[in-house]
């Protein structure tokens, strides 16, 4: 989200040095601009801002006024859909879950990626571009296609409604897209530094360690965000794996409350404010991070 | 508690098992005869990749289309039994018909007010405040998404003060509140429209990063020629913008095909909202392995033409190289 150029590009329509009353023209005239514009990023900002109000008020105001009364006095903000939702029983538990199987899940994926982009990038081998191509293909298989064999086979080695299954799942159904991209960053790292390393006799282990991965890491990191939040937030891989387990997820857990309770669900916004937390702060705090992973991954890819 | 320590452990062994085979692995890879280091190293490497990619989607690719063709106990052969009952029955159809309308609607909305919403931004001092209202909904789950849809379409009787947003601000104008989720006119607008609001950030944030790489100095050049600004966007812009609107059109079209999460968690396909993953997902549920197959293969089948898409733009990538 960089503001360079802006100016530039904004002030360009306008000539250098007119009148105020050609001015004032080109302000009235930029109106609507800057009106469709409010309109926009109030119907992107209001439902989130209006959730989050509405989780801070009591259970039994949010069905009776819309969140908007809350803004004039008396304001009334309680914490009592907190309460309740942490009260559920398995709700505490889920969030603890989300985490074990998100953190996990990413290091394994990215361990592994890492280390076959480095041979897909740096090493000559028959079939080559042919598994990468396939790999390039398998980016855009839907994953509910590769579902029921998958929980079949947890199922035959005694894994499945296990938080493993899920970590095996998710790195499985995120190499190809990892190992895609870091091959692409990795390919791009200068020949000669790894050329100079096998004179001094480096073996590809040091020189994976000790060059590749080191400057890697930008490419890690902005993945590392986008993979971490991918899988805090899926909803499908662990609907499948852990849907009856007593190791669900939040997500999981929210969505069974959803269903379940029809009526009186409003201190659910509780829950999703929790559930949405952790990736707000992320964007919020690594920004810079988090759309160069977005735009990295489109653009060339 | 188990469950703490089993993550824990996985957190520091799976690195240092990998960092294990690596060096262990090199130092046996190295003692060995130069020409047969060369043929066994690469795969060395790459096999823990190829081996996941494997087990967790070629096998089951191949598995899906198997499973398609048999019966729900796997134990006999069937022809296309499950391909005709997902053509011929209702409720399958009703999702064929909303993925349709997913594809079609979210598709070609969600690029379109991206690039808008871009071209927009740009003329504006305020750009990069707007771009994190449009794009905050991108880091939202769809699970939290819908809760807060939910609010925005939520139905009061009519008489009794409206929860909902939106009903809210229709009943301003004196109009009658609307059962935005029930409604069947109404019902598969609203979530499509969830979708939209979710990855229309995603869009513009794209567009956005390739609008910026188009010089001044064409837009000046367009302008001193006396184009006016619409003239510009749908002449100079666009086209320019074109081979990142049909990548991010890509992306949206695989996204369209595999909604799955706003319409489990909003309806859960009730008044016939169903998509066609939610409708696989609940013949998983219901252990029609066969069937559920049947509409995983349907949904490849629709995806193909863009994996080969994605395979040739690949290609010339890689001839650029």
């Amino acid at each position: 989200m960089s503001a360079e150029q802006v100016t530039t590009r904004r002030e360009s329509a306008v000539g250098a040095g007119v009148s105020t009353l050609d001015r004032l023209g080109y302000r009235l005239q930029r109106l609507p601009l800057h009106l469709v514009i409010i309109i926009f990023c109030a119907i992107w900002l209001v439902p989130t801002v209006g959730m989050i109000i509405n989780s801070f008020r009591g259970v039994s105001d949010m069905g009776n006024s819309g969140w908007w009364t809350t803004l004039f006095p008396p304001h009334g903000f309680t914490l009592e859909s907190y309460q309740q939702v942490l009260n559920i029983e398995g709700v505490t538990p889920s969030i603890l879950y989300s985490v074990l199987i998100t953190i996990p899940a990413t290091v394994i994926q990215l361990a592994i990626a890492t280390m076959g982009a480095y041979a897909f990038a740096w090493m000559n081998f028959p079939g080559r571009n042919l598994f990468f191509i396939v790999i390039v293909g398998l980016m855009v298989v839907p994953i509910q296609m590769t579902l029921i064999p998958v929980l079949q086979f947890f199922q035959l080695i005694h894994l499945n409604g296990t938080i493993m299954a899920v970590w095996l799942a998710h790195s499985g159904y995120g190499l190809p897209f990892e190992v895609f991209l870091l091959r692409n960053y990795l390919g791009g790292l200068p020949r000669e530094i790894f050329e100079s390393a096998e004179v001094d006799g480096a073996g590809h282990s040091v020189r994976f360690l000790r060059i590749a991965v080191p400057m890697t890491i930008p490419a890690i990191a902005s993945l590392t965000i986008f993979v971490f939040l991918g899988i805090w937030n899926d909803l499908l891989v662990a609907l499948t794996f852990l849907g009856t387990s007593p190791y669900r997820p939040f997500t999981v857990v929210i969505t069974g409350l959803v269903t379940s309770l029809g009526g009186g669900w409003q201190f659910l916004t509780a829950a999703a404010v929790l559930q949405m937390a952790l990736p707000l702060a992320v964007f919020i705090f690594l920004q810079r991070y988090f759309v160069r992973g977005i735009t990295s991954g489109s653009v060339k890819g | 508690m188990d469950q703490i320590i089993t993550a824990a452990v996985a957190v520091v062994a799976v690195p240092l098992v990998l960092l294990g085979y690596i060096v262990l692995g090199e130092r046996v890879i190295e003692a060995l005869p130069d020409r047969l280091q060369v043929a066994i190293r690469p795969y060395f490497w790459a096999l823990p990749a190829i081996g996941f990619a494997t087990i967790f989607m070629i096998y089951p690719l191949v598995r899906t289309v198997i499973i398609s063709f048999r019966n729900s106990e796997d134990s006999d052969w069937i022809g296309f039994a499950n391909y005709k009952y997902f053509f011929t029955f209702p409720d399958t159809l009703t999702s064929l018909r909303n993925s349709l309308l997913w594809l079609i609607f979210y598709t070609s909305i969600s690029v379109i007010l991206g690039l808008v919403i871009a071209i927009l931004l740009d003329r504006v001092r305020y750009e990069s405040l707007a771009k994190i209202a449009i794009f905050l909904p991108v880091p939202i789950s769809a699970v939290a998404a819908s809760i807060i849809w939910k609010f925005m379409f939520d139905y009061q009787a009519p008489g009794t003060p409206q929860t909902g947003t939106l009903n809210a601000l229709i009943g301003t104008i004196g109009h009658e509140p609307v059962a935005w989720l029930i409604n069947s006119t109404t019902n598969n607008a609203a979530l499509i429209f969830v979708g939209i609001w979710t990855v229309t950030g995603f869009c513009m944030v794209i567009i956005s990063a390739s609008l910026k790489a188009i010089s001044t100095e064409v837009l000046e050049a367009a302008r001193m020629d006396g184009a006016n600004e619409f003239q510009i966007v749908r002449l100079v812009v666009t086209p320019l913008l074109w081979p990142t609107i049909t990548v991010v059109g890509t992306t949206m079209i695989i996204n369209a095909l595999k909604t799955f999460d706003i319409v489990y968690v909003m309806t859960n396909g009730a008044y016939d909202t169903d998509v066609i993953a939610t409708q696989m997902f609940s013949q998983l549920q219901h252990s029609h392995y066969g069937r559920a197959a049947a509409v995983g293969v349907v949904l490849f089948i629709a995806i193909v033409p863009l994996l080969v898409v994605n395979i040739r733009r690949f290609q010339q990538q890689e001839e650029q190289r």
